[in-house]
């Protein structure tokens, strides 16, 4: 009981500390609020969060693209994947459901990724909608159908930090700067960049929900069997 | 002040839910606590003019996270079971 109290006080007491912190903030933004927003017409995009992600910090974002595809790797290796709950074969309303759904969010994930250079969205905003839509396919018992596209998987998980990695090396090529793209042509990079993230983070979330690596001779049984060992 | 009533009310039913989720008795309500302060936390957002990352709380925080919870949770009690033999429901 003792230490409850404990955690009680120290709660309060971070809760404080916090508190002050954010009132002890200056009103005006005194950081590089200023510099950034002075920069956005040579970016490409008229997004100063997408000019920050894919222009003036794109190395931060290779990296995050590069971190997702280690999760990934790293969920792969540790085991192969089972079927979710249950097939729902039998949920004829899901089904029906899922034909209208889907088209829907494939639309809406390439529409955030292209109002990302104006507005608020972006690659993985749309790459989560992505993901959200292979869910789904997967709760709607055709997970088959998905990882039957074994390579053409592989191949979409890799795709970002390929096209990304590849950019940045003709960048350097035609700049001599990392990441730093030739004036005026700032938001086509960043669209390419953005469509093959997209891809890429939407098959990874995706697939991290199947929780496993797809494994062909496994797909056929419904239960889990604790005789194959690795 | 119709905003600053709606603020204080957001701020207080987050603390409710992040509460509710670690220490609720069923875990599938703590989860479904955990889903519901992921999409607050999205209008939140919202509210500090931060709409990005409103967009990526609900998507990623809340749905996809929710979602993986879920079935970790699901293959959980699957495991309970084959553990604990016969018994058929899952303990509450």
């Amino acid at each position: 009981m003792t230490s409850r109290v404990m955690v009680g006080v120290l709660s309060l007491a971070m809760c404080a500390a916090l508190g002050w912190a954010v009132q002890s903030l200056p009103v005006r933004p005194t950081g590089l609020t200023g510099a950034s927003l002075a920069k956005l017409p040579e970016s490409g995009v008229t997004n100063p969060v997408t000019a920050v992600l894919l222009n003036y910090r794109g190395y931060d974002t290779l990296l995050e693209v590069g971190v997702l595809l280690l999760a990934i790797v790293a969920v792969w290796s540790l085991r192969r994947g089972e079927w979710p709950a249950s097939d729902l074969h039998d949920r004829p309303l899901l089904m029906s459901l899922l034909r209208v759904v889907l088209p829907v969010l494939v639309l809406a994930a390439g529409y955030l990724l292209w109002i990302g250079a104006f507005a608020p969205g972006g690659a993985f905003q749309g790459g989560a909608l992505l993901g959200g839509a292979i869910v789904l396919v997967m709760l709607g018992g055709l997970a088959r159908r998905v990882l039957a596209y074994d390579r053409l998987l592989r191949a979409g998980l890799v795709l970002g930090v390929i096209v990304f990695a590849a950019v940045c090396a003709v960048t350097m090529l035609l700049t001599g700067g990392l990441l730093q793209f030739p004036a005026g042509t700032g938001g086509t990079w960043i669209m390419v960049i953005e469509s093959a993230a997209l891809v890429s983070i939407g098959l990874t979330l995706g697939l991290l929900y199947f929780g496993g690596r797809p494994n062909g001779d496994r797909l056929d049984s419904e239960h889990r069997r604790p005789a194959h060992h690795a | 002040m119709m905003l600053q009533i709606f603020d204080g009310l957001l701020l207080l039913v987050i603390v409710v839910l992040a509460w509710r989720s670690l220490n609720d008795r069923d875990v599938f309500r703590a989860v479904i606590s955990f889903i519901a302060l992921g999409l607050l936390i999205a209008v939140a957002w919202v509210r500090l003019r931060a709409p990005d990352v409103a967009l990526a709380e609900a998507a990623v925080g809340s749905g996809l996270t929710g979602a993986l919870i879920l079935s970790a949770l699901v293959r959980m009690r699957r495991r309970e079971r084959a553990a604990t033999g016969t018994r058929r429901e899952a303990p509450k």
